[in-house]
């Protein structure tokens, strides 16, 4: 038997023994189907590698050394909830704990008839008969770990602005893992739908109930699936702060018609394995993405984003601005890809990847990437990698500032970038702090 | 008799093993303005550094006493909070941070060191308010970016800012005035006029003689090869600049 079959068919029986976790009676028939569908695609897939180009970087053999269980409804104590929950949506937050939707530490007050805000089950039965007719669209190449969400779907949250709903506060989704004294894993799902010319801000946010169990690991294998109609406007924080035993695997696929504008800032702290495809099709004319990041890690934490954005039209526009913030043996990976097919005339689209190294074992794998095919476009990409400027640490100083001090205020602002382009005050003052006092001990 | 600010004594410094500093003296009293003339590669640049404490020289002979002690072992920091400052030549350019929030974290930093309390935003803004006016700054510059995209003579404003919100016992400017239009340098010169007191003292580091018909010096060093090889008074700047440095290695060579 050559090594190549027996590393397939050790992940494939890894992969049946996480897929036979899933209840099979649950479901309204619609979910059936779809989740059987998902369930076959899994079941034919292996394990990417370090050999399958777009994993070059992220070794996921760590993952398959632990036997995961699906993680049980759980209970969370309301103190946990105010380490995580915003002061701007203190009525207008959903929260669910290792994927199940918790209606008693949700608060929905502030929202009106116009916004859905809720669980899947919780939605009118027309509009979840059309969304799960959605929930299959999934594009780009990553769809084993989305098609594993799948497999086991049974609750989402749910996002619906109907058309012209004007949102005016912001919403958060809270996905809060609840880790025990055995490893579990979570596949917490999003659902956002805004409908044509409507306008939504939201926060998803992922952590850690506690810290007592934050030694154990666990998978959150994440899908977010965000939907904007014509002309609509979806302005999308997500923020990344699990334990650092966490394997996140997450997926945010974005479909956006003709003249939506789509903000989606990444905000990637904790983790020690975080992987993060991000997928946007533009599906019409004068279309706007614009994709921030932000990932500071440290330790021997490992963060890598893949983006793959996809102009099929005239007039589109992507802006993309991806920064890491990489101290200890820590290791960033960043993989942008933007396609421009020749249909896609009139393209403006820019894409950077900053990096901010903080020590000498610190890596970063860089690659952004613009594939061109039209020919009256306005395109540029690039990537820099730098260190803490002597001179600078020195400017500082000579002002009295104390070194540390010194080197979190160059930190801080090499994030602000980032964090500046975040529109909740309460949560970008709590990113900042913690930008710094990661980084520096 | 005034107080000795500074007493520097046969200071010797290298960087990367290369000697630049090869036995520097000077003696600074409390309400004198000293200038240091010098050509490029005099060392002049890099006595300012050594005197604020850049890690990148090293000190490897002589001394340098502030105010009657040694500073050789104490940070930049600690230089900084103390009383000394330098205004860079080439002020750092740093986005993200707004010009307004580094004054405050500057000035809070000082006071934390002397055991007072900090001042929290809104006094700051007052007080930041007030000295604006030293360097005629309009107040929309506090709400930028530390240094980016200002001009050369915004740059340097921007350090006679900082120097009269410090106000600090000696100041150090390193060519503050190189690069600079007539306007702006007459904007800093005045700045750094307004700020001197019978118990302050400066060092004006300058290619041009230029800057001494506005900042009056009560004397006038020239450096040499990591030395001060003539001290005069003002009139000493003239000679310079109407005989140029060849003048120095006339003096040196005669010396010699």
């Amino acid at each position: 038997m050559s090594p190549l079959v027996s590393v397939k068919t050790e992940t494939n029986t890894y992969l049946s023994k996480l897929l036979k976790q899933f209840a099979s009676d649950s479901q309204s028939k619609n979910l059936k189907e779809l989740r059987d569908r998902a369930k076959s695609l899994v079941e034919s897939s292996r394990l990417p590698d370090k050999k399958d180009e777009e994993w070059q970087f992220t070794d996921l053999s760590e993952l398959l050394e632990q036997d995961f269980q699906l993680a049980p409804v759980a209970e969370v104590s309301t103190q946990i909830l105010e380490e995580y929950a915003l002061l701007e949506t203190r009525e207008s937050r959903i929260v669910f704990v290792n994927g199940y939707y918790s209606p008693e530490l949700s608060n929905i007050s502030a929202i009106d008839a116009t916004v859905y805000v809720g669980n899947l089950k919780g939605l009118d039965e027309a509009r979840q008969a059309k969304i799960v007719n959605h929930l299959a669209d999934e594009v780009g190449n990553e769809k084993l770990f989305a098609a594993l969400n799948t497999s086991g779907l049974e609750d989402a949250a749910v996002i619906w602005a109907k058309a012209n709903a004007i949102a005016t506060i912001p919403i958060q989704i809270l996905h809060l893992s609840a880790p025990e004294e055995s490893t579990k894993f979570s596949q917490p799902r999003t659902i956002i739908v805004a409908e044509k010319s409507s306008n939504l801000q939201i926060v998803e946010k992922y952590g850690v109930a506690g810290d007592e169990y934050g030694k154990v690991p666990y998978l959150t294998n994440t899908v977010t699936q965000i939907w904007l109609e014509e002309n609509a406007r979806v302005n999308h924080t997500r923020v990344q702060k699990e334990a650092l035993s966490c394997f996140h695997i997450a997926k945010t696929a974005v479909f956006q018609e003709r003249d939506s504008h789509y903000t989606g800032n990444e905000i990637s702290i904790g983790s020690k394995l975080y992987r993060h495809n991000i997928e946007v099709t533009q599906k019409g004319e004068q279309t706007e993405t614009n994709l921030n990041g932000l990932v500071t890690i440290s330790d021997k934490q490992l963060a890598d984003t893949h983006s793959l954005v996809s102009l099929n039209l005239p007039h589109g526009t992507v802006n993309q601005l991806h920064k890491c913030i990489v101290s200890d043996r820590a290791r960033a990976v960043f993989n942008g890809k933007i396609l421009v097919p020749q249909k896609a005339q009139l393209t403006n689209a820019t894409q950077l990847n900053r990096n901010l190294l903080l020590s000498p074992k610190a890596r970063v794998n860089t690659k952004p990437e613009l594939q061109i095919t039209a020919d009256d476009v306005k395109c540029a990409h690039g990537a820099t990698i730098s260190q803490l400027e002597e001179d600078e640490i020195f400017y500082l100083r000579s002002r009295g500032l104390k070194e540390t001090d010194a080197k979190f205020l160059l930190i801080d602002a090499f994030a602000a970038e980032i964090i500046d382009r975040i529109s909740i005050e309460s949560l970008r003052k709590r990113l900042t702090q913690c930008v710094a006092c990661k980084t520096v001990n | 008799m005034s107080e000795v600010i500074l007493s520097v004594k046969d200071l010797r410094a290298s960087i990367d093993g290369k000697e630049i500093l090869k036995g520097l003296n000077l003696e600074i009293k409390a309400g004198e303005v000293h200038a240091i003339m010098g050509r490029n590669g005099s060392g002049k640049s890099t006595f300012s550094k050594v005197l604020a404490g850049h890690p990148a020289y090293e000190v490897t002979g002589g001394d340098i006493l502030y105010k009657g002690e040694s500073i050789l072992e104490k940070e930049p920091d600690e230089r900084a909070n103390e009383g000394i400052f330098l205004a860079f030549q080439y002020p750092i350019e740093i986005p993200g941070v707004s010009n307004l929030d580094f004054l405050r974290v500057a000035y809070n930093a000082k006071r934390k060191y002397h055991g007072e309390e900090e001042i929290d935003t809104f006094d700051f803004e007052d007080l930041v308010e007030e000295k604006l006016d030293v360097v005629k700054m309009n107040p929309s510059f506090l709400e930028r970016s530390l240094n980016q995209g200002f001009s050369g003579g915004e740059k340097k404003r921007n350090e006679i800012l900082q120097m009269a919100l410090l106000e600090p016992s000696l100041s150090i400017l390193d060519e503050t005035d190189s690069g600079l239009d007539i306007d702006a340098l007459r904007i800093v010169a005045e700045g750094v006029n307004q700020l001197a007191t019978p118990e302050n003292s400066s060092i004006v580091i300058t290619h041009y003689q230029r800057l001494l018909n506005y900042i009056e010096p009560h004397f006038v060093h020239v450096m040499y090869d990591g030395q001060i090889v003539k001290t005069g008074t003002k009139e000493l700047a003239l000679e310079l600049e109407e005989r140029g440095y060849e003048f120095i290695d006339e003096l040196v060579e005669v010396g010699a």
